[in-house]
């Protein structure tokens, strides 16, 4: 069954929603998501990477010998996480200082060497582009959700850029177990309970 | 044989690839590395311990080589003369190597402030170093010569309680810093004649 473009895109918002559907990459999902400006951060390093990696895998698909394939992904994904925290510390240096380590580790990021073995090494171009963009775009969008719970409750506010709006009164008591570690597992697996309950058929 | 062969080629093209594409995006961006880490690591640091400073250290900045290093210092100006230079040296401590920055009065060659730039010290713990302004103001005014220690090793400087690795760490860097102002001092003198001018 030959999904359309377009089909190889939404996928990625839904039915393969990277943290809730595939459950893959929650390492950053869990220790980032604190603010919704890191989450989103984080989404759009991890998005940059997956469709630059899931290009050039997909048009160096034939060349690449099928034995050393992986040692080749890790060299394609680590150059671009490489550039991705280089032009982060040039441009963006306190958002650099608040994901540190989470941007390095990008490269043993799941989504991304999955994507590449599973999509972009046996399908075309155009396609592994789609799908690379519909994943990195659904990763975003989970990583700011659920910073969103997180930073609301665990403290009464929301970072879009920079400077955090102040959402509830100054009368309200900062729910801090939500922006712990702790929280990070509650708050996923009520995410994870709620997804289910939707796409239940 | 052949397969052989096309594996080391492939690897070794993408990896020379890869390493070229790295460099020059580090050359390209190298210099707003440098401009980023001077507004938000070191920027707050020098504003704090040089307060009061007429000028703007951070543009007011030159290079001065040492031994094999060039280093920075940042000039600070009060009633019209440049009074202090602050320059950063690193010290190892607990979770790797910390940034501190020293301000000396280049006429008494005393200390007009301490301050931590960068760490990986224990959040609560080691992080005290740069959070806790009595540590810091410890040094404040002592004379800028010789070595600094910590007490438990026989020195001048009180350990913060359960950090004595961090503190060491910041005695370590000033040290550093001791041996350098030694060194650049009659450099230094020059370029801030040239600087009152």
């Amino acid at each position: 069954m030959a999904k359309s473009i377009a089909q190889e895109f939404t996928k990625g918002l839904w039915d393969e929603i990277p943290p809730f559907r595939l459950v893959l990459g929650l390492c950053p999902v869990l220790a980032v998501t604190k603010t919704v400006e890191n989450g989103i951060g984080m989404g759009l390093a991890t998005t940059f990477v997956l469709v630059c990696s899931n290009l050039l895998v997909s048009s160096l698909r034939k060349v690449i010998p099928s034995k050393v394939r992986i040692a080749c992904f890790i060299i394609i994904i680590a150059t671009f996480v490489t550039v991705v925290e280089l032009v982060m510390q040039a441009y963006a240096y306190p958002l650099f200082l608040k994901l540190g380590i989470f941007i390095p580790l990008i490269v043993v990021n799941c989504i991304v060497l999955g994507r590449s073995e599973a999509f972009a090494s046996k399908n075309g171009i155009v396609r592994s582009l789609a799908d690379g963009l519909g994943i990195g775009v659904g990763f975003t969008l989970s990583l700011a959700a659920l910073g969103a719970v997180r930073e609301l409750f665990g403290s009464g506010t929301l970072t879009i850029w920079e400077s955090p709006i102040q959402v509830f009164g100054p009368s309200f008591e900062p729910f801090t177990f939500m922006v712990e570690a702790p929280g990070a597992f509650v708050c996923l697996g009520l995410m994870l309970c709620i997804m289910n309950l939707l796409g239940k058929k | 044989m052949r397969d052989m062969i096309k594996m080391v080629l492939v690897l070794t093209i993408l990896a020379a690839f890869s390493g070229g594409l790295l460099a020059a995006i580090k050359d390209g961006t190298a210099e707003n590395i440098e401009k980023q880490k001077l507004t938000f690591v070191k920027g707050p640091a020098i504003k704090q311990i040089l307060e009061g400073a007429s000028n703007d250290p951070i543009s007011d900045r030159f290079k001065l080589q040492d031994q094999d290093q060039e280093r920075s210092f940042f000039v600070g100006v009060y009633d019209g003369k440049p009074k202090a230079v602050a320059f950063e040296t690193f010290g190892k401590g607990f979770g790797g190597d910390i940034g501190v920055m020293v301000a000396v009065d280049v006429a008494t060659d005393r200390i007009v402030g301490v301050s931590v730039t960068t760490h990986q010290e224990t959040p609560g713990v080691g992080s005290r170093a740069k959070t806790d302004p009595d540590f810091a103001a410890q040094f404040t005014d002592k004379a800028f010569e010789g070595t600094f220690k910590v007490k438990p090793d026989g020195g001048q400087i009180d350990a913060l309680s359960g950090a004595t690795v961090t503190s060491r760490g910041v005695t370590g860097a000033l040290t550093q810093a001791t041996g350098v102002y030694e060194r650049v001092k009659p450099q230094l003198k020059e370029k801030l004649q040239a600087f009152g001018n």
